[in-house]
């Protein structure tokens, strides 16, 4: 029972998955900042923007190579232990991951060489091109694995063949119902992830008394942002939750933490969640809300999950807590951005210590609410890896032993566990050498094809 | 009006497998040879750094292009090969951050050293015995791979692991070759020499040792007419071996390279000869694994409007980072 090649392959994946989606949750938003940054670079030519692109490119790159090793590993787990899965629906999907690798990873790949290297190569319209293109990249990228993942949620426009999955229609599949709020709703979370990084590094900045007009600008822009996108984020985070009670009411049910239909329905909001017994221990519920929220209705009924047979009901645990953790951490996001445009407001932004120092503190939230998000997301789905139609238990590789995967999950957690904490330390210490800096030295060193071979001979002793 | 796309994906999965063996190839094997290249070891990562990430990429397109064009022959494949793909992934993690982390911090460099080097020589080898157990075939029932995640440990498997290791070190000195100048270029050229060695031993090798384990194979390739049409395969494989020779003794800059991917082109049509028409060998043909029709038309449209301009900008990438890398050339 412990070697269980399934919950061990759930367990893998879940692992290699939530380390990647890190990663695009902070590359989507900083390559189109990026690509914002050159652009006005371009336009008005003033050397400030040249020294944030330049700063945060360097961040870009190391967070972009840690993206694309991360991911190349992820189509192949579909192959090594999702075999089944793959054969069911590979008629289906695999061409909407087909078409993220033609628009989007050749795109960025190609692009990144010239945005990272290219600096002295091609001149500024080229550049600022380079910029715009792995901007894009990393757009479709998010497009097409999205719908991927939101067929899987809610799968339409098929026909089962002999247990397979057959394509019927083309757009169906790929605008299936769920698709354009997770798609918005991701994009969004990805900048704010980001512009909440940005905020932070440029408040550390402040607060030591380094560059201190790019900081400000780097402030500056992540707020104007994040007073739009915070509040929209949640806007669209309801809509979501309403378009996930239509087409996966028991998601809805555990999200909820509701096992019992009741008419009107109390909000939980908190409690201890117990599969075996099916009941809530200790829940703190406040009439009628769950209703309001959920149906916009003050009577409206919420299906509990007793609603299902046992095997088709989803673990409450994690969905239950991990939303809690999502919208609360959406609830300060919003408290911090208003503070920061009141403060703002009243000329004492720069002055706010305990404010820059928040500033730092929240900065990494977007990532955890990412995750957060995505445990309610894809826990909420089981039984199913397609809702309703594939289980998961008959979606693994047949010929893997509970020790094939224990061993390869080690080595996963192994490696991961190397090289994410190195890349995070190294991004530390760019962002601790700061704007200036950075660029002074890379003024040193740039061009890919220097065009004084003396100068560079000479310092390649010193600086290699 | 049903048109048969099996052939056209066939030409466009074994172009894109191809152009990665090679594209890659070569880059694998610069990372190869890098922990034996003398002096300036920072000018050997600069002739591949801006673009091996595009590179790596045609693995990526490769492996989901099998998945949407023969997703049978991908879903028995890949778990037949469940380790030695984990230690190709993994190897390609080490020698994929190894170009931020290198040049970021001194400290630590010596390990990213390593990390870079060795990560390129056992993503070679993982690659390698991937191919080794194709051309041996797999244990199938019904839809699924029926063997053990051990099947793949074989001696010829292992073997072919090893040789692609010089082969992939001889494309890179053929790329070395080309980007760099002076000492580095002529030992570029010795190392060039060594690995050609080597992978005509292994070609020789492999060409005995297959129609000796598989009889269909050898029907295929020695029956009459049959030895006619296909001797020039050897012939031209023996000539390109004296052209790389020459080469490499030469003051030639280009050929190397050229005739590195001479040879490479030679041993994939020679697979490919001896497995047609077969995508899991020996079980399930191109036809019987392909995808529906559906789905390999809905991706045909993309693929071959945007094929051509990924060519484009990739041509394109290339041609700003021509010419020679010099010590100091900036990474960045
Ligand atoms: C910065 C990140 C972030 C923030 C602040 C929020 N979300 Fe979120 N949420 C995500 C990031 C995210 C996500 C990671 O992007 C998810 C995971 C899967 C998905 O589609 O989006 C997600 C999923 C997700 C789901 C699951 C939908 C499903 O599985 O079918 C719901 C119901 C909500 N969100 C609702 C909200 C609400 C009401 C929020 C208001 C405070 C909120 N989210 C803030
Ligand atoms: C967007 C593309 C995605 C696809 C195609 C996808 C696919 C899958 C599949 C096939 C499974 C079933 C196997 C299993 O139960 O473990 C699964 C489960 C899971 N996925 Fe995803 N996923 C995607 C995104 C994500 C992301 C971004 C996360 C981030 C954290 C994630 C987290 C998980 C987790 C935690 C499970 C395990 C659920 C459980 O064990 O109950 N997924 N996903
Ligand atoms: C919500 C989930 C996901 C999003 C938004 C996403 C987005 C991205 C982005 C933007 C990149 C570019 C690298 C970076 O920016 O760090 C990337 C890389 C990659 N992703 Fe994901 N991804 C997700 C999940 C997955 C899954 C499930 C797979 C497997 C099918 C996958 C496969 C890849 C691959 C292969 C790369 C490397 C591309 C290259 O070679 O350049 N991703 N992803």
């Amino acid at each position: 029972m412990m070697l269980d090649p399934v919950l061990l392959s759930r367990l893998q994946w879940a692992w290699v998955i939530a380390w990647h989606i890190l990663l695009p949750a902070f590359t989507v938003g900083l390559a189109s900042y990026i690509a914002v940054l050159e652009g006005l670079y371009f336009f008005t030519g003033r050397e400030i923007w040249f020294r944030i692109s330049g700063f945060w490119t360097k961040i870009f790159a190391v967070s972009f190579g840690m993206g694309v090793v991360s991911g190349i590993i992820m189509p192949f787990q579909f192959g090594t232990n999702w075999s089944r899965f793959t054969d069911a629906t590979a008629d289906v999907l695999s061409p909407l991951m087909a078409y993220e690798g033609l628009m989007a990873f050749f795109l960025e790949a190609s692009f990144l060489g010239v945005l990272l290297f290219g600096r002295r190569l091609v001149p500024t319209w080229a550049h600022f091109f380079a910029a715009l293109m792995v901007a894009a990249g990393t757009l479709f990228s998010s497009f097409w694995i999205l719908a991927t993942n939101s067929w899987m949620q809610t799968p339409q426009g098929y026909k089962i063949v002999d247990g397979r999955f057959q394509p019927v229609d083309w757009i169906a599949i790929i605008f299936n119902p769920s698709f354009p709020y997770r798609l918005l709703h991701n994009v969004t979370a990805f900048y704010i992830t980001t512009a909440f990084v940005v905020m932070g590094v440029g408040a550390w900045l402040l607060r030591r008394d380094r560059a201190a007009a790019e900081a400000r600008t780097m402030m500056r822009m992540a707020l104007d942002l994040l007073i739009i996108i915070v509040p929209l984020q949640m806007f669209l985070g309801d809509q979501h939750g309403l378009n996930t009670l239509e087409y996966q009411p028991a998601k809805v049910a555990a999200i909820e933490g509701r096992y019992d239909t009741v008419q009107p329905t109390p909000l939980t909001l908190f409690g201890i969640p117990d599969d075996a017994a099916a009941t809530m221990r200790d829940a703190i519920e406040i009439p009628d809300l769950g209703s309001l929220i959920l149906t916009h209705s003050w009577t409206g009924a919420i299906k509990g999950l007793k609603e299902w047979p046992p095997d088709q009901r989803p673990p409450v645990g994690p969905p239950f807590f991990a939303f809690r953790v999502m919208v609360g951490i959406g609830i300060i996001m919003l408290i911090v951005v208003v503070a920061g445009q009141i403060l703002r407001l009243r000329g004492r932004l720069w002055q706010s210590i305990w404010f820059l120092r928040l500033c730092q503190w929240v900065a990494p939230l977007g990532f955890i609410a990412v995750l957060a998000g995505w445990i309610t997301t894809e826990v909420g789905r089981q039984p199913w890896t397609v809702y309703g139609l594939l289980r998961t238990a008959d979606s693994v590789s047949p010929s893997l032993t509970g020790g094939d995967v224990i061993a390869s999950l080690a080595l996963y957690v192994l490696v991961y566990l190397i090289m994410f904490p190195t890349g995070i330390a190294f991004m530390a210490g760019l962002v601790r050498r700061g704007p200036q800096q950075v660029e002074a030295e890379a003024e040193a060193i740039e061009s890919g094809r220097p065009n004084r071979p003396f100068e560079d001979a000479a310092r390649a002793g010193v600086d290699r | 009006m049903v048109l048969d796309l099996v052939p056209l994906w066939t030409v466009l999965l074994g172009l894109a497998v191809f152009y990665y063996v090679v594209f890659d190839g070569f880059d694998l094997g610069v990372g190869i040879l890098y922990g034996l290249a003398p002096g300036d070891r920072a000018i050997v990562m600069n002739a591949i750094a801006p673009i091996w990430d595009g590179n790596e990429t045609w693995l990526v397109f490769g492996g989901l292009g099998l998945l949407a064009a023969f997703p049978l022959a991908f879903a028995i494949i890949i778990p037949a090969v469940y380790f030695p793909i984990l230690i190709m992934l993994l190897a390609l993690v080490f020698r994929g951050v190894a170009f931020e982390f290198r040049f970021k911090h001194p400290a630590v460099r010596n390990f990213w050293d390593r990390a870079f080097c060795g990560g390129s020589i056992v993503a070679t080898f993982a690659q390698g015995v991937v191919l080794g157990t194709f051309i041996q075939g797999f244990k199938v029932d019904g839809r699924q791979f029926a063997g053990t995640s051990f099947d793949w440990v074989s001696p010829f498997a292992l073997f072919i692991g090893v040789a692609l290791i010089f082969g992939y070190a001889l494309l890179g000195a053929g790329w070395l070759i080309l980007k760099t100048e002076g000492d580095l270029q002529d030992w570029a050229r010795r190392a060039g020499r060594v690995c050609l060695v080597a992978v005509l031993i292994a070609i020789l090798a492999v060409s005995i040792w297959t129609p000796l384990a598989n009889a269909d194979i050898a029907r295929r390739w020695f029956t009459w007419p049959n030895i006619v049409f296909l001797s020039p395969v050897p012939i031209i494989t023996a000539l390109i071996a004296l052209g790389a020779w020459y080469a490499l003794t030469h003051r030639q800059e280009l050929t190397p390279f050229l005739c590195g991917i001479g040879l490479f082109l030679l041993s994939f049509i020679g697979i490919a000869i001896s497995l047609w028409p077969m995508i899991v060998p020996f079980h399930y043909t191109l036809w019987q694994a392909a995808s529906s029709q559906s789905t390999q038309a809905f991706l045909l449209i993309g693929t071959l409007f945007l094929l051509p301009i990924i060519l484009m900008y990739t041509a394109w990438s290339y041609w700003v980072f021509r010419g020679k890398v010099r010590a100091g050339a900036g990474y960045h």
